[in-house]
């Protein structure tokens, strides 16, 4: 769903600027409290992750135990419509614009995918192959091969068939799913717009009038085969936080074209490889470890370049332990190692020093290679009929068993 | 979701069903539950949820007194010797929602999700002037007569059908076993009438169980007496689909013990030995991931053949590719 476009918010005293297409730290990475308070959303507590425990019947995430996934916008409501016996559908998204997709790519899918276990709930998939075409120097043609190429990844990701319809902008715009796009749009003057997206003068009008598109999936009527009269079904969107900014112009205009405001549930972002306040950018492979590497290859990119908080000799690091705060092998162990009591071991011992950080370093490359492999033998196995099948408009009749 | 207790207990109002109310903390078990309405007059029951091996599910409600043997009870179900089990505590919560464990009650059956659960109730029941129940929940009793019982099933469209528990009839060639119509008949909803003519009566369940698994610190007892055989964690297979956890989930506890006993030959340690050491629950936790991948991606491409089947038989052959069920 991001793209490149210059940032506007007020850069008064270098201060972290976050939106769509530009999430940059000031000094000691981004500051979450203050974006919370700045975007207006709110966080997601102990006592709604218990409540999501209970009403799911299962334990949660570990995206939400460890605080990755953290605001929230209305999932309370979610919660209470649910907890009624009445449901919600997901709607999630992607921007196609490389083939390589890395594990910071696969993290919104991952939690994506637990939800729609855990609550059984539809998902509609959404592949901006347009937006591409508009931001980056792409045909149309390859703009929608990309989200092909990225649908096979994405079903690889453990979708439930039965129950998700992926889509391309180029292949499903059109009918109802326009006319949403058209009531959104009367309703968000230039201004507005500018505000929000910080586009100038200079840039073309595909671009102006392209937010509509990634808006109105929030709403079922754009999906009248699978929603069919149930116009005032709410929808849930796992995102990352900078995506926070569409969807409030989007919660804005809901109620004044009589629709259902959609709920958000947002992530922090994934550091790259060399440290939190660097860019993952495709343009440099050894920033991210990517579904294609090699367990070689992820040993390497661990090894040279994850940025390490343990100190520079052995001796000095049974001293003084490894700084956590900036440790990106911690961080994606926080992200990607399953087991609690586990991963508070290890920070426990490498923060003393009594674990270096080579050996934290091994086992993140054997946590990674576990998960690359499961993701190749599945994206293996991925045809086109099956793309095909998961973006036809079929009935999904046990969509909310 | 599933219903509650105010539900149940205001449908019974609405239906003009006499029954007492008695409040207490949560029980879990019978002895519980009679230290605090045992003095009242009305008889105890026992509630067992029961599994076979189809995953069909059967709640037997039973005076406490009553003997109830599986054995017996699986022959004359026509289920063979041994072929009904305590059903495990995910199917608890799976089929009767928002019941709690040590709550199995004949009024889970005002759930949907219940609605293929087969109800076997005790004779002894009608000998009794009231019998109590948990009413979806086990920190409240509610005694009623089994003839108000019986009025509450009609009404949710259940025939209720009372058994001699304690009866031991021989089941061979010339005596087909006698509970045998009680076995729910899968797919659809167990008709009122008999069993031979299951026409659909609305579409398949659509409120279906949640698939859940268990909790971490699941604990409570089921409130039972007899012990079933080692509860296998199967769950129910609804007729919602195919479920990729609950495949793994069944694969998983058919190769653990098979593991376990090979290893047990080769390294030569007793089998109950290595059940201490390894465990079912890490084995799952670690094979989970990668099996369910893998399973995903079977059902994905079973789901892809039938999907591109249809769609070319609509094309080539329109309706008429559809066989007639008539």
């Amino acid at each position: 769903m991001a793209s490149v476009a210059p940032e506007v918010e007020k850069k008064e005293e270098e201060e972290q600027v976050v939106n769509p297409w530009e999430v940059s730290a000031g000094k000691g990475g981004i500051d979450y409290d203050k974006l919370v308070d700045q975007f207006g959303c709110q966080r997601l507590d102990a006592a709604l992750i218990d409540r999501i425990a209970r009403l799911t019947g299962r334990p949660p995430h570990r995206f939400l135990r460890r605080g990755l996934f953290f605001a929230h916008r209305d999932l309370n409501e979610i919660l209470d419509i649910y907890e009624k016996g009445d449901k919600f559908y997901l709607y999630t998204g992607r921007g196609p614009s490389s083939e390589a997709l890395h594990l910071g790519h696969l993290v919104p899918f991952m939690f994506t995918k637990y939800l729609q276990d855990a609550f059984k709930v539809p998902l509609v998939i959404q592949l901006t192959d347009d937006e591409k075409f508009l931001w980056k120097n792409l045909t149309v043609e390859e703009s929608k091969r990309l989200a092909r190429e990225n649908a096979k990844d994405i079903i690889a990701c453990g979708f439930d068939v039965e129950r998700t319809f992926i889509f391309s902008d180029f292949n499903f715009v059109g009918g109802a799913f326009y006319e949403n796009m058209v009531k959104v749009a009367r309703c968000v003057t230039y201004n507005k717009v500018v505000g929000i997206f910080g586009f100038t003068p200079e840039d073309h009008i595909g671009k102006i009038s392209f937010p509509p598109v990634q808006a109105v999936p929030s709403f079922p009527s754009s999906f009248p085969k699978h929603f069919s009269g149930n116009d005032q079904l709410r929808c849930l969107i796992p995102c990352a936080i900078d995506q926070d900014p569409y969807f409030r112009m989007t919660r804005d205009v809901a109620p004044r074209i009589g629709y259902q405001k959609p709920a958000l549930i947002e992530s922090r972002f994934f550091p790259a490889l060399q440290g939190e306040n660097t860019k993952m950018s495709a343009s440099d492979p050894n920033s991210a470890i990517y579904v294609t590497d090699s367990t070689k290859d992820i040993k390497t990119k661990v090894n040279k370049y994850a940025f390490s908080g343990g100190q520079d000799s052995v001796e000095l690091h049974r001293k003084l332990g490894a700084n956590l705060e900036v440790d990106v092998s911690i961080k994606y162990l926080n992200f990607f190692l399953e087991d609690d009591d586990e991963l508070e071991r290890i920070k426990k011992a490498y923060k003393e020093g009594r674990m270096l950080t080579g050996e934290v370093k091994q086992l993140l490359v054997t946590v990674l290679s576990e998960m690359v492999e499961r993701h190749k033998r599945a994206r293996a196995r991925v045809t086109e009929e099956m793309v095909d099948a998961f973006m036809a408009v079929r009935p999904l009749p046990n969509m909310f068993g | 979701m599933g219903r509650t207790k105010e539900e149940l207990l205001a449908r019974l109002e609405e239906l003009k069903i006499d029954f007492k109310r008695h409040d207490h903390p949560v029980v879990l078990t019978v002895e519980d539950q009679a230290k605090h309405v045992g003095n009242f007059g009305g008889a105890l029951t026992k509630n067992l949820l029961l599994k076979d091996k189809k995953h069909r599910l059967y709640i037997v409600s039973a005076l406490a007194d009553t003997k109830v043997d599986m054995k017996i009870l699986s022959q004359r179900l026509g289920l063979g010797k041994g072929g009904v089990r305590m059903a495990p505590e995910e199917n608890l919560r799976q089929v009767l929602q928002q019941v709690p464990l040590g709550c199995v009650t004949p009024f889970a059956l005002f759930n949907e999700s219940a609605s293929a659960v087969s109800l076997l109730l005790d004779q002894g029941l009608k000998s009794k002037q009231s019998c109590y129940f948990h009413p979806l929940t086990n920190d409240v009793t509610i005694a009623l007569s089994s003839s108000n019982l019986d009025k509450f099933l009609l009404s949710i469209g259940k025939q209720p059908a009372y058994v001699d528990l304690e009866a031991s009839p021989v089941v061979g060639k010339d005596n087909p076993p006698d509970l045998a119509d009680l076995v729910p008949s899968g797919a659809f909803c167990s008709s009122e009438e008999s069993v031979e003519n299951p026409t659909p009566k609305d579409a398949p369940q659509v409120n279906v169980p949640k698939e859940k698994t268990c909790l971490p610190e699941v604990k409570a007892k089921p409130k039972v007496q007899n012990k079933g055989a080692e509860s296998s964690e199967s769950k129910v297979l609804t007729n919602n689909g195919p479920n990729v956890e609950i495949f793994a989930s069944d694969v998983l506890e058919v190769i653990f013990p098979l593991f376990l006993s090979e290893a047990s030959k080769k390294l030569n340690i007793k089998q109950e030995e290595l059940t201490q050491i390894l465990k079912l629950d890490d084995f799952k936790r670690r094979a989970a991931p990668d099996l369910e991948s893998v399973t995903n991606m079977f059902k994905n491409m079973a789901y892809t053949a039938g999907f591109h089947a249809g769609f070319d038989t609509m094309l080539k052959s329109g309706l008429g590719g559809m066989p007639s069920r008539k």
